[in-house]
């Protein structure tokens, strides 16, 4: 038996929630405070949805939700997206339970061998449980289970202390979509030589409605965002299309990327190592590269 | 200052290349082992904020060392609890043996790193938070005040929020903007001579732990990395338009 955890975005039901659905075959799904309970009994094959109405919901205290959600939680597995919410919750739920936690599982089966990356990708770790244990799935490792489901909804009233106070919210630094939400990201690095240039990226992002990312050397040169950092240190991204651009492909930022669907790598030199992850390498400098980039696309 | 416990974990450096031998990784050819990256900020931010600080480790021998690196930074009590292969601990049985190790050290403020560079799980500081009963905040890149009320900042959906928290507590750290302290010479030298406490997991009266490894999960080796097949290489700005297409028709992504 897998109970699920919504992920949500905001007011939103996140989609990863139905990539949940279909990795694991539960069919019951917790909706911590209600976020986003209509659209998660809309998915297929799900047949209860609970939402967990309580104060301690109004923002986020890991050890609170899961005290307020144990009465939901306490046997069977439970399955939640390997965010850094998912990962905190589903922690401290295994701790309250005394059972193991396998978190960022991308492959083989929930209930099976799991497989999840370890050494930054550079290894591949088979675990199995007998028993029951927490697991987070890392978002788009598993297509979405379809809509048109119709299931039971109901509400339980719980709380619980919370000991972390928000006291200030800080809005995201841009309005652009944040590279772990993204299923295009386009990322720039040193090569893309100034942040002068960046905003030829940004162009493209706005045609394929991507994300930006970056690699670290940009990021502490040119003093951009550490959360649009993908790699060891930044963001591990799981897109359908990663598009790298003057990037060399060190082992640090493969470790963020590798995992990407289809990779195109656009740079100069033809022995960068990063053609060695690319399904489409393409050897040409930015400044040439980018401009037929956008032409290509607004003919498609 | 409260009495802050922080732990570190000993990895392979993350420059090294892991070999895998029989589905384990191959130690022999690790040339450099490290102090997980992000446990080094946990470090760092103990140390900005003053007070004694004990530096624990569960792992095999070799870890020692990296409790002498932390102690010629300025960690002042160091605790190794001697586990020969962590392998053979899920992370309830290891989050078990490192909660019983803080209550020992007395310390009501625990950090540590957002996620270790070998499990990549960021399973411990929420765990061992629970397990003490103190509250919990993980993946935190700035960190003021103290434990009478530190502010946090951490990642939220919407971008970034500030919190506040005070001990007990456990806070996991992301990167931060901290530069990282270095040892100097005198440094190097006490430290080599900083008595380490090195206990078995039955010494905290954690033995059971022990008894139930693998119980319930099982560890069942590693695998390289699927490798993909060979790319298509293109030449010249010229094969963008080509690329472009097959993004559509062959992978389907645009
Ligand atoms: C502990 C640790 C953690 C790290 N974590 C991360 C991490 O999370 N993420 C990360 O990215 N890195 C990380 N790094 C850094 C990493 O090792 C590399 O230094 C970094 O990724 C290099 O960035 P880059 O590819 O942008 O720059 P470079 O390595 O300088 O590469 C620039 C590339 O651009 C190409 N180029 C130059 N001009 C042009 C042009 N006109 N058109 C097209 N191509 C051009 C060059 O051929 C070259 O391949 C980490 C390092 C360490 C030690
Ligand atoms: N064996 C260990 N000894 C001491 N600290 C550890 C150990 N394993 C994990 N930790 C701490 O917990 C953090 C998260 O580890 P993990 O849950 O494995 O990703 C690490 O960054 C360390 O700070």
């Amino acid at each position: 038996m897998s109970t699920i955890i919504a992920e949500t975005t905001g007011s939103n039901l996140h989609p990863v929630t139905a990539q949940l659905v279909s990795a694991s075959n539960g069919d019951v799904i917790i909706c911590p405070g209600g976020v986003g309970a209509s659209d998660a009994a809309n998915i297929a094959g799900v047949s209860k949805v609970i939402t967990v109405e309580g104060d301690c919901f109004s923002s986020f205290d890991g050890a609170a939700w899961a005290a307020a959600m144990s009465g939901l939680t306490s046997d069977g597995r439970v399955i939640l997206a390997a965010t850094p919410r998912g990962r905190e919750l589903a922690a401290h739920i295994a701790a309250s339970r005394n059972i193991p936690v396998i978190q960022d599982v991308t492959g083989g089966s929930p209930s099976l061998i799991m497989h999840r990356p370890v050494y930054s990708g550079k290894a591949i770790e088979h675990v199995k449980c007998e028993g029951d244990c927490v697991v987070t799935i890392r978002p788009n490792s598993w297509p979405a289970a379809a809509d048109g489901g119709n299931a039971e909804q109901s509400t339980v009233n719980q709380s619980a202390d919370v000991t972390v106070a928000v006291k200030e919210a800080i809005a995201k630094a841009s309005e652009r979509l944040d590279v772990s939400d993204a299923d295009i990201i386009i990322s720039g690095g040193r090569g893309m030589g100034s942040i002068d240039n960046w905003n030829e990226l940004e162009k493209i992002a706005d045609q394929l409605g991507a994300a930006v990312g970056a690699s670290r050397a940009v990021v502490d040169e040119w003093g951009l965002s550490h959360s649009i950092q993908v790699g060891q240190t930044g963001k591990v991204v799981n897109p359908s299309l990663y598009i790298a651009v003057g990037i060399s492909g060190a082992i640090q930022h493969l470790a963020g990327m590798r995992s990407s669907k289809y990779i195109v790598a656009i740079n100069k030199d033809a022995d960068a190592p990063i053609f060695s992850v690319a399904d489409y390498g393409i050897v040409a400098t930015w400044e040439d590269a980018l401009p037929a980039l956008a032409e290509a696309l607004s003919n498609l | 200052m409260a009495d802050i416990a922080v732990l570190l974990k000993q990895v392979p450096d993350t420059n090294a290349k892991i070999v895998l031998n029989d589905g384990r990784v191959d130690e022999s050819v690790i040339k450099k082992w490290s102090m997980s990256p992000y446990d080094e900020y946990a470090l760092e931010a103990a140390l900005s904020l003053g007070g004694s600080i004990t530096a624990i480790t569960c792992g095999p021998d070799r870890s020692k060392k990296m409790l002498t690196d932390a102690a010629a930074v300025g960690a002042s009590e160091l605790l190794h609890i001697s586990v020969d292969d962590l392998s053979t601990l899920d992370s309830i049985r290891l989050s078990n043996i490192l909660a019983a190790a803080v209550k020992k050290t007395g310390a009501s403020v625990v950090f540590c790193g957002k996620q270790a560079a070998d499990t990549n799980a960021g399973s411990t500081g929420p765990n061992v938070a629970n397990l003490l009963g103190s509250s919990c905040v993980t993946m935190v890149s700035e960190l003021s005040g103290d434990s009478s009320e530190f502010v946090a900042l951490r990642p939220s959906p919407d971008g970034m929020e500030k919190v506040s928290i005070s001990s007990p507590c456990v806070i996991s750290f992301d990167k931060t903007s901290n530069e990282l302290r270095r040892p100097n010479v005198k440094g190097i030298m006490m430290a080599k001579k900083k008595a380490i406490e090195s206990i078995s997991p039955d010494d905290l009266g954690v033995s059971t732990a022990m008894e139930l490894h693998m119980a319930t999960h099982h560890f069942c080796g590693l695998n390289a990395p699927e490798e993909k097949s060979a790319g298509q290489m293109f030449e010249g700005a010229e094969c963008v338009s080509d690329v472009v297409s097959k993004l559509r028709s062959e992978a389907k992504v645009i």
